[in-house]
């Protein structure tokens, strides 16, 4: 759905989607480098468990809600992508400890 | 030429409807006069328990009314889904108070010795639990947890959606809803009552007073009365958590979609627009000591509101002697008691006789004026 710019020279990092793989640029928020990653990135929602992507990019919506090393409900679109982080797709409800 | 009503009932928060809910189910035609969004609505505030333990010392009627309330909610909440749809989320598998440390616990097994002790109550079963007990039913509680009482009867619902399903289900009946239409003044008049609002005149055979705390100043006008006062309440909020909670707690529970409310503070104050971080930050702190795993979930809302509080914190029913046809309902626990109001209080007020052994002992005649103690216990 989302190509890259060639004109995007930015250094490559390695993040993991559900323990795969995933290239990402620094300077990513976690929602962007899940979209331009080409992979199936629908959350499910908390209640009714509808498909969800990253909608609003800037903190509003919450409809990027994602486990980022192993914290559940973390908004993907207001955090940077690092070296190694751990996504997990949240499919429904928060888990509680999580 | 205003339309005359069998029973006009001002006030249209838990209370009020489920009295209109039940008038209307028995055939009767009902008008429901309200205020406007902007009124400190108590059915709004509620932490929609369907609570039995610790409820009615001193009053060991109380009980006996609670309990039959526990015991009909089934009933309420079945009717209520085969005529709206609504399914209102009623869970009565039992709930727990927690103690933290030593002197909770002890505190905790004299209020249920007293409870036990009281001649006249209905036996509900109320008992104490040590921790390790506790844990088999509340695996997650954290080390401080003393341990807690249970009642088999303690449940919790969807309050907000039994508001709504009540008002769905006016419309199925056939029932006005009249909101911004405060009551300013009440008289009757060859039989009739006649409610002067803003919007006009309205003219009724029957009327129910059950507009909170306005249940003061209205029930003169027709010769009763509601000696109330208003408290205030905090609720916290949690973010939705896949269930951890099988069993609703005093001060916490976690609803049907998965957020945590936490709650259940009083204060002495009327004003519902300010919230006082430091009852919140006390409420949370006792919430994540009794589970600790709560600590890692974010607070989503926070807030106050304000509840109805009868002086003595039981319940007010009342036909009134001087203008027969005029009832007073009040109480604080408007979640727990809606099956009695929607069932046998709006059976009475259609029978146009309240029954003295159902609810005899809840006449505000037991104030005697002056001012009893509040004890109406959590």
């Amino acid at each position: 759905m989302f190509r890259r710019s060639e004109q995007d020279k930015r250094p490559q990092l390695q993040i993991f989607v559900d323990g795969v793989a995933v290239a990402a640029r620094q300077g990513d928020t976690v929602s962007a480098a899940l979209l331009a990653s080409g992979q199936d990135a629908r959350r499910s929602t908390a209640v009714s468990g509808a498909p969800r992507l990253p909608y609003c990019m800037m903190g509003v919506c919450f409809d990027c809600l994602v486990t980022i090393d192993g914290v559940g409900n973390r908004q993907g679109c207001l955090v940077p992508v690092a070296e190694g982080m751990q996504i997990e797709i949240q499919k429904g409800k928060r888990e509680i400890g999580r | 030429m205003p339309k005359d009503y069998d029973v006009a009932v001002v006030g249209g928060g838990l209370l009020g409807s489920a009295i209109a809910w039940g008038l209307g189910r028995l055939g009767k035609s009902v008008a429901v006069l309200d205020e406007g969004d902007i009124t400190k609505r108590a059915s709004r505030a509620n932490f929609a328990l369907v609570w039995v333990q610790s409820k009615g010392l001193g009053m060991p009627a109380y009980t006996v009314w609670t309990v039959q309330a526990s015991q009909a909610w089934g009933r309420l909440a079945s009717e209520l889904k085969q005529q709206t749809g609504l399914d209102v989320s009623l869970q009565q598998n039992g709930g727990f108070h927690l103690t933290l440390g030593d002197d909770e616990f002890g505190q905790r097994t004299e209020l249920v010795k007293r409870m036990h002790n009281q001649t006249g109550a209905a036996d509900y079963k109320m008992e104490m639990l040590s921790a390790s007990e506790v844990t088999k039913s509340l695996p997650l509680i954290g080390p401080e947890v003393s341990g807690g009482s249970y009642c088999p009867l303690d449940g919790h619902v969807n309050s907000l959606r039994t508001f709504r399903a009540f008002h769905t289900g006016f419309k199925a009946f056939g029932i006005d809803y009249l909101p911004e239409q405060p009551v300013s003044a009440i008289s009757k008049d060859g039989g009739e009552f006649r409610l002067t609002t803003p919007k006009g005149e309205l003219r009724a055979a029957k009327i129910v007073l059950a507009a909170g705390n306005a249940n003061q100043t209205l029930a003169p006008m027709v010769g009763l009365y509601a000696p109330m006062g208003p408290t205030r309440g905090q609720i916290v909020v949690t973010e939705r958590t896949m269930p951890f909670l099988p069993h609703p707690l005093t001060t916490i529970r976690q609803t049907d979609e998965g957020t945590v409310m936490i709650g259940d503070s009083k204060e002495d104050e009327l004003d519902d627009r300010t919230w006082k971080p430091s009852i919140s930050g006390v409420m949370a702190d006792r919430a994540q000591r009794m589970f600790p795993h709560l600590a890692r979930l974010n607070v989503v809302r926070s807030w106050s509101g304000i509840r109805v509080m009868p002086q003595d914190g039981f319940p007010i029913y009342d036909q009134s002697e001087t203008h027969p046809g005029a009832f007073v309902a009040c109480c604080h626990s408007g979640v727990t008691l809606a099956s009695n109001h929607a069932f046998d209080v709006a059976r009475m007020i259609a029978q146009g006789a309240l029954e003295p052994e159902l609810v005899g002992a809840f006449s505000a005649s037991r104030f005697g004026g002056a001012g009893a103690a509040n004890n109406s216990g959590y």
